[in-house]
């Protein structure tokens, strides 16, 4: 257990690249791929969906968001720089009155929280909310 | 980690054939997400509500995948189409495999 100082220094930046640096550049390619696994790489339209998130979000840890897509038949959330991108997936069954769901989400930093639907028909619409926050979530 | 984890659910009492219900849920949960640091420096494993289901006399309302981007008590509001009196089912289901219930009587005029 002889470490030099240089090679103390040279691990502890490695750690620290390990927890903060990569997990941006691996956040965009889950996106992309959580996206992906979801439309299955169909373009998405931005019409017939509406997501309400605040401007603003005090507090990073609950976060209310409100998305509805008439006609859906499934809705993804999806936080861009989340850790991992997948808020959560909600589908309709026959006894769904509406395609409207709320709940509370957590937000890691200022992102853009992203609601995907997929229609009855098989296509897919797609709408993004810039939200600012001022004390993140996720542990941060 | 065996905290008090209790449901909570609200829908209307009575409905009219064929009306729009809103249901609100909230199950009381810390959904650890795994990113967490306890205080001794190390990683506090996921525990998190992964699923949640809600049927309506059998006929699924919403089946949600949960993620870790879900906050703390977990609350989900949705609407129900309601076309006879019975029964709301609430499922949710945790990362240690303990499936929490709660069920909700309407009567439908």
């Amino acid at each position: 257990m002889t470490q030099t100082r240089r090679q103390f220094v040279g691990n502890g930046l490695a750690v620290a690249a390990a927890f903060f640096g990569l997990p941006h550049i691996a956040s965009a390619a889950t996106l992309e791929e959580a996206i992906a696994a979801f439309t299955s790489g169909s373009d998405a339209g931005a019409d017939g969906i509406t997501l309400i998130a605040p401007e603003i979000a005090e507090n990073g840890n609950t976060v209310p968001i409100e998305v509805s897509a008439p006609g859906a038949a499934a809705i993804m959330l999806l936080a861009a720089r989340n850790p991992s991108p997948d808020v959560c997936t909600f589908e309709f069954g026959p006894a769904a009155g509406s395609q409207m769901v709320s709940t509370r989400i957590r937000l890691a930093g200022e992102q853009e929280v992203i609601a995907i639907a997929r229609m009855a028909d098989g296509s897919f619409k797609q709408a993004r909310q810039n939200v600012r926050v001022t004390i993140g979530g996720c542990g941060g | 980690m065996a905290e008090n984890i209790v449901p909570r659910v609200r829908v209307p009492r009575d409905a009219k054939a064929g009306d729009v219900v809103s249901v609100r849920t909230l199950i009381s949960h810390p959904m650890e997400s795994g990113l967490r640091r306890g205080s001794d420096g190390n990683l506090i494993p996921r525990q998190i509500i992964n699923r949640f289901t809600c049927t309506f006399n059998g006929a699924t309302v919403v089946d949600v995948t949960v993620h870790p981007g879900v906050s703390t008590n977990p609350y989900f509001q949705f609407e129900a189409k309601v076309d006879a009196s019975g029964t709301f089912a609430f499922s949710w289901y945790d990362d240690n495999g303990s499936v929490y219930t709660d069920t909700a009587e309407i009567a439908v005029a």
